[in-house]
């Protein structure tokens, strides 16, 4: 397995309150990575490292081993697409304007909107299944929808890589699974997934490499066959639980048994 | 660019706005035509174009040469001005109340100067622009500071600001009229007989500011996306902001250098650019360069044909024009964001 992104002993820190000390990852290439862990134990804040919207106090994210802090704000968004947990349109946009802003790091100061620009934008409306929906304002569509208008505009980006922060809360169970499944694709085309997930058992049936993490620290990474059992859950989530084959998928599924304290 | 295969709506959509924009330019050039053939001595449209196109030196001619044509150019510069950047602070601000003169930021120019002028510190015209932007720069700064946490807030302090300056102006006139008396001119806005002050360098800063609006139009777009999405599609956030800021306050210190603090152009003039422009900022900025000028010169028109005695400040008829506009705002916005 060949790595190219990878993060490096990160000591990450908002002020005097340090989230993770000694933290490394190494993102498989070409796979499908998914983080999980309970509440504000700083997924989020790794992601943003791995983007470099957070400076780490001490280590280094690298990609292709050159640190992404020397790489210039568009050849980086060049090469790493992230979508956040919560982004926020602005009122009157339409879903085609607001992918064509992931051309951004594409276009110099005076270029034309150009052929290139015009191509990648239809691609990633097609790929995300939102070409009907190109003239719609992004506020009006619902909440699957948006999501999908979201990916897009990171599509556009055309980078190798995409991290997604939660990309499924907030979405029904379809569109959960339709989501997760174009993310697969992606995946399947060659790029680099890294998501963060709620559902574990999502995670162990889209992921190539499960990462669980615990108050900033990774408990487990690996194959989700490999790693998940009932005690993982129980040091991680402190769940108790059994964890059977998934019915469809062969995959770990983790189903929750009763808490000795109710 | 161009292509022969059947390309959807962006080229469309940019075809659309290009066409309205070459028909908004078209508007504007006639009621330059017409704004010029106004005032105590008529000069028909034909006799306008004539005296631009080919001047004979006749009285009339002189009339539109000297007087008429540099005072339109002067209200196309403010209404271009004053409209782009009440553009970029609503974008910058994401506040769809905020407004230069609201703000504050045209009355702390105009402060600026009065307290310049009248201890001898602006001599020239580079002198004035720069105690104006300076004036602007710190009206901004202190609004930003105080009411940064809310839309209303921002507003209330940018009205607040400029009562005070306003009061303490109008108390220094009390206190020494002989040497404030004659820069009442920068409490309000007006053109009249402005067109013969040194007008090259506020108007080469206006021109230069606009251009950098458009050239940073594309980053607003990207930074209105929220800050975590801008700095990962490569927008560098900081560095946007800042420019845009020196922008907004050249912009509105150029314009008060020139013509005195005028309120509401840069609150109607976005809110109908936005109409127009459906989300996108340098289209929206493009409408704004149109619609700017086109406004400033029907107030300029106002202020000489309303009063049958005589001129009102353009800032009145704009006030006029600008309170109502103000009002539906905030019922629209309520004091939400944009
Ligand atoms: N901007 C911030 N300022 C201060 N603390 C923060 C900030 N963002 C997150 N935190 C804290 O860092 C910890 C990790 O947060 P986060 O990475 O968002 O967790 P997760 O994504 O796993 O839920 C939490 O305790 C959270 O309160
Ligand atoms: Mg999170």
């Amino acid at each position: 397995m060949t790595t190219r992104l990878r993060a490096r002993e990160l000591t990450l820190s908002y002020g005097e309150r340090v989230v993770s000390t000694k933290l490394s990852l190494d993102v498989p290439d070409g796979a499908f990575t998914a983080i999980v862990g309970p509440n504000a134990c700083g997924k989020s804040t790794l992601l943003r490292a791995f983007v470099r919207l957070l400076r780490p106090a001490a280590g280094t994210v690298s990609l292709d081993d050159q640190q992404i802090a020397a790489y210039g704000s568009k050849a980086l968004a060049r090469s790493v697409g992230f979508l956040p947990q919560d982004p926020l349109a602005p009122d009157d946009i339409k879903v085609r304007q607001l992918v064509a802003r992931g051309r951004f790091p594409h276009q110099s100061l005076l270029s034309m909107w150009s052929q290139e620009d015009e191509e990648a934008v239809t691609e990633a409306m097609e790929t995300a299944g939102v070409s009907e929906l190109a003239d719609r304002p992004v506020q009006e569509l619902s909440g699957g929808q948006r999501q999908r208008a979201w990916v897009a505009m990171v599509l556009a980006q055309r980078t190798p890589y995409l991290l997604l922060d939660e990309p499924t809360s907030f979405l029904d169970i379809t569109h959960q699974y339709r989501l997760l499944t174009l993310l697969a694709r992606l995946r399947d085309e060659g790029r680099t997934v890294v998501a963060v997930l709620h559902d574990i058992n999502q995670a162990c049936r889209f992921a190539d490499h499960l990462v669980a993490m615990k108050e900033g620290r990774i408990i487990a990474e690996g194959a989700a066959a490999d790693i998940v059992d009932a005690a993982l859950l129980k040091e991680v989530f402190d769940l108790p639980c059994v964890v059977v084959p998934d019915p469809v998928t062969e995959t770990p599924m983790v189903v929750p048994t009763h808490f000795d304290d109710p | 660019m161009i292509s022969t295969e059947t390309r959807p709506a962006p080229t469309s959509t940019a075809r659309w706005h290009v066409a309205v924009l070459v028909g908004g330019f078209a508007l504007l050039a006639a009621v330059a035509v017409v704004s010029i053939g106004i005032g105590a001595q008529a000069v028909p449209p034909m006799d306008v174009l004539r005296a631009l196109v080919a001047p004979d030196g006749s009285a009339n001619q002189l009339i539109v040469l000297e007087v008429r044509a540099p005072r339109a150019l002067l209200a196309i510069g403010v209404g271009a001005a004053l409209g782009v950047a009440g553009v970029l602070i609503q974008t910058l601000s994401r506040n769809a109340l905020a407004e230069p003169g609201i703000l504050g930021v045209s009355t702390g120019a105009g402060f600026a100067m009065t307290i310049g002028a009248a201890l001898g510190g602006v001599a020239s015209p580079a002198a004035e622009l720069l105690v104006a932007t300076l004036g602007a720069a710190g009206a901004t700064l202190l609004v930003y500071a105080v009411g940064r946490t809310a839309p209303l807030r921002l507003v209330l302090t940018g009205v607040a600001l400029s009562a005070v300056l306003s009061g303490i102006s109008l108390g220094l006139r009390l206190m020494s009229p002989d040497v404030f008396d004659k820069y009442r001119f920068w409490s309000v806005g007006s053109l009249a007989g402005r067109e013969q002050a040194p007008l090259l360098v506020p108007m080469l800063a206006i021109g230069l500011a606009l251009v950098g609006a458009l050239l940073l139009s594309r980053s607003l777009n990207a930074a209105a996306l929220g800050e975590a999405v801008a700095r990962t599609l490569g927008a560098n956030i900081a560095r946007v902001r800042l420019a845009t800021l020196v922008l907004i306050t050249v912009l509105a210190g150029a314009a008060t250098a020139v013509a005195g603090p005028i309120l509401f152009v840069g609150l109607i003039v976005p809110h109908v650019a936005r109409r127009l422009a459906r989300g996108s900022v340098p289209w929206l900025t493009g409408y704004a360069l149109v619609l700017g000028p086109l406004l400033m010169l029907l107030a300029d028109i106002g202020s000489r044909v309303l009063l049958p005695t005589g001129e009102v400040p353009v800032a009145i008829v704009t006030g006029f024009l600008g309170g109502p506009m103000l009002i539906w705002a905030v019922r629209k916005y309520g004091a939400g964001s944009l």
